[in-house]
């Protein structure tokens, strides 16, 4: 089953183009990264998918036009927009009952048992919490709700590395199945590799690359150097050279894996080698 | 509350739920009147210290003005009240939209099954029926208290406690209150329309949008044209639910009990009440604003 479907998507602010024509389909039970550089239209992409924005072009979340079937498609969808919008003035025992009465979808007991893992205090008003409990209260309400899409926009920003891998552990161990999908966006590339099955680069309103990560483990590869093979190595087209220790490092994309094992040590990439080679060479240009 | 929970969702449901988050956020709601009793209450026990003796003096009048003068706290603790929950739902209603936009928990709202449709009338529920209903509770008990407190004193003092009024007439207050209470509210609901339409659209100082437009318009009528026609309007709309919905005292009348309306049973006038245009015409508007009110949330973003 297709959970996003978008086709020719497009998103002006005035004179500003968020969105010049994204093309993207999401399968049921995938985690896909949402990856770009400030300002590429990754939040107006995701608020478009939720049916905050108007936009043109064609789209459907779970076979649902998100802006014209908005209030029916919550119930189905969860959304974290960034860790600060949680009211500051509710009550933690407040915010459980009321998301418990408004939501269909709604276990208390669930919500109640991740909030017993954590320090957090049932009278403590939202104000009074760390940036990370409040992430965490938050993720607690949201894996309790059974939706079959969770979408979210910069769900770790500013919080520490500890709550960081904690958020996504959790949500990967407690939350994850194969009937849900989760589509994710962060500047923090490396720490959500691991757990992603899809990734979208995305940049200046368009998609700049949109791979499985198998798809991506087989394509690209890097291969560390000696300076006397640099010659042949730079021969077969790299996609990006980079200098680390006053070693040189090559990024290839489909590249005969054999022949370069000849050259040097080769590995896969991290995504955010992968990102600055791509944004470099679209960015550094200018 | 448990049975509720426990019963599937109804449509009502996201609706109490919406209504009982607003008084979480918004104490003011069932504190201010409860204070503005309290503040009532210390005037009057202050003003006990000479009350045997102006009561004697009250007893040589005749029944009818006996009735008035002895009525005046009561009004006065109806007049505090109702002022109160006036400011409490103007400055209620400037908040509800555009608050949520300035702290960004709209995006946490609209992460949830409940319509634009169901917040907008969850927060118009608040001055039009949550407030109202707290204003004619704590009213009868500031009264209540106000009648034992002066039996108390008078009886302390050896003064007859004694008053004109009958436990009908008392009973036919109680449904003056509840009358006084509908008809100011479906008076004044285009004013909270306003209000509320003002705070989803402003992006910044909702008060100021709300009260200098309509300065600067009456002004620049007083200039062009020397005529005052939107300023009465916005008084009227004030407090004009008593002219509308009571059978209308003389002037001299007026001033004759210190400019206080005295509403009693025979001054309902409710058929005069709805063949007012002006009541219909403030409803449509009112219907309007709340219209405009969930178009804008649907478009607007935090701020």
């Amino acid at each position: 089953m297709v959970t996003i479907n978008a086709h020719g998507l497009r998103k002006a602010y005035g004179s500003n183009v968020a969105l010049a024509g994204v093309d993207l389909r999401v399968e049921e039970g995938r985690i896909v990264g949402l990856i770009g550089p400030n300002g590429a239209g990754k939040s107006t992409a995701l608020q478009a998918m939720l049916g905050l924005v108007p936009y043109e072009g064609d789209l459907k979340v779970l076979g649902r036009d998100p802006w014209t079937n908005r209030d029916a498609l919550m119930a189905e969808v969860c959304f974290i927009a960034d860790v600060a919008i949680l009211p500051r003035w509710m009550k933690v025992r407040d915010a459980v009952d009321y998301v418990a009465g408004v939501h269909p979808r709604f276990d208390r007991a669930k919500a109640e048992g991740f909030l017993a893992r954590t320090t957090i205090k049932r009278t403590s008003k939202v104000r009074e919490l760390s940036k990370g409990m409040v992430a965490q209260l938050h993720l607690a309400l949201v894996m309790a709700i059974d939706a079959k899409l969770l979408v979210l926009d910069e769900p770790t920003l500013g919080l520490d590395l500890l709550y960081r891998k904690s958020f996504y552990d959790s949500l990967l161990n407690d939350y994850f199945d194969h009937s849900r999908t989760i589509i994710v966006s962060t500047h923090q590339v490396e720490e959500i590799q691991h757990i992603l099955t899809d990734v979208v680069f995305i940049d200046r309103g368009r998609i700049a690359l949109n791979v499985s990560m198998e798809d991506f483990e087989a394509r690209y590869c890097e291969v560390m150097v000696a300076p006397d093979h640099l010659d042949a190595a730079r021969a077969m087209k790299p996609i990006q050279e980079r200098q680390l220790f006053g070693r040189s490092i090559l990024l290839f994309d489909n590249a005969d894996r054999t022949r370069l094992a000849a050259l040097g040590e080769v590995r896969t990439p991290s995504l955010a080698d992968l990102f600055v080679a791509m944004m470099s060479d679209t960015q550094g240009a200018a | 509350m448990t049975d509720a929970a426990s019963q599937p969702l109804s449509k009502v449901r996201p609706l109490y739920w919406s209504v009982r988050r607003e008084l979480w956020e918004t104490r003011s709601v069932y504190i201010a009147p409860p204070a503005a009793a309290a503040v009532v209450w210390c005037g009057y026990l202050i003003s006990a210290i000479g009350m045997p003796a102006r009561r004697i003096e009250t007893l040589k009048l005749d029944p009818a003005h006996q009735s008035i003068v002895m009525g005046e706290p009561f009004v006065a603790a109806h007049a505090a009240i109702t002022l109160t929950v006036m400011i409490v739902a103007a400055f209620y209603c400037l908040g509800a939209l555009f608050n949520e936009r300035r702290d960004r928990s709209i995006l946490f709202w609209k992460s949830l099954p409940v319509s634009d449709l169901k917040t907008v009338l969850s927060k118009a529920a608040i001055p039009t029926l949550v407030l109202p209903a707290v204003g004619i509770v704590v009213t009868m008990v500031a009264q209540a208290v106000i009648f034992l407190l002066s039996t108390l004193i008078l009886v302390t003092a050896g003064v007859s406690a004694a008053t004109p009024w009958t436990v009908g007439s008392v009973a036919g207050e109680g449904v003056v209150l509840l009358y006084t209470w509908v008809t100011l509210t479906l008076w004044v609901a285009p004013i909270y329309g306003w209000l509320l339409l003002v705070s989803v659209w402003a992006k910044r100082a909702p008060f100021l949008w709300a009260v200098l437009p309509v300065l600067a318009l009456a002004l620049l009528e007083k200039l062009a044209f020397s005529t005052t026609h939107l300023m009465g309007l916005v008084v009227n709309r004030i407090t004009g639910s008593y002219d509308a919905a009571f059978v209308t005292a003389p002037a001299a009348e007026l001033r004759a009990h210190g400019g206080m309306p005295q509403l009693g049973l025979d001054k309902l006038d409710p058929g005069k009440f709805v063949t007012t245009p002006g009541l219909w015409i403030g409803l449509i508007v009112f219907a309007a604003s709340l219209a405009a009110c969930v178009w804008f949330r649907r478009r607007r973003e935090p701020i």
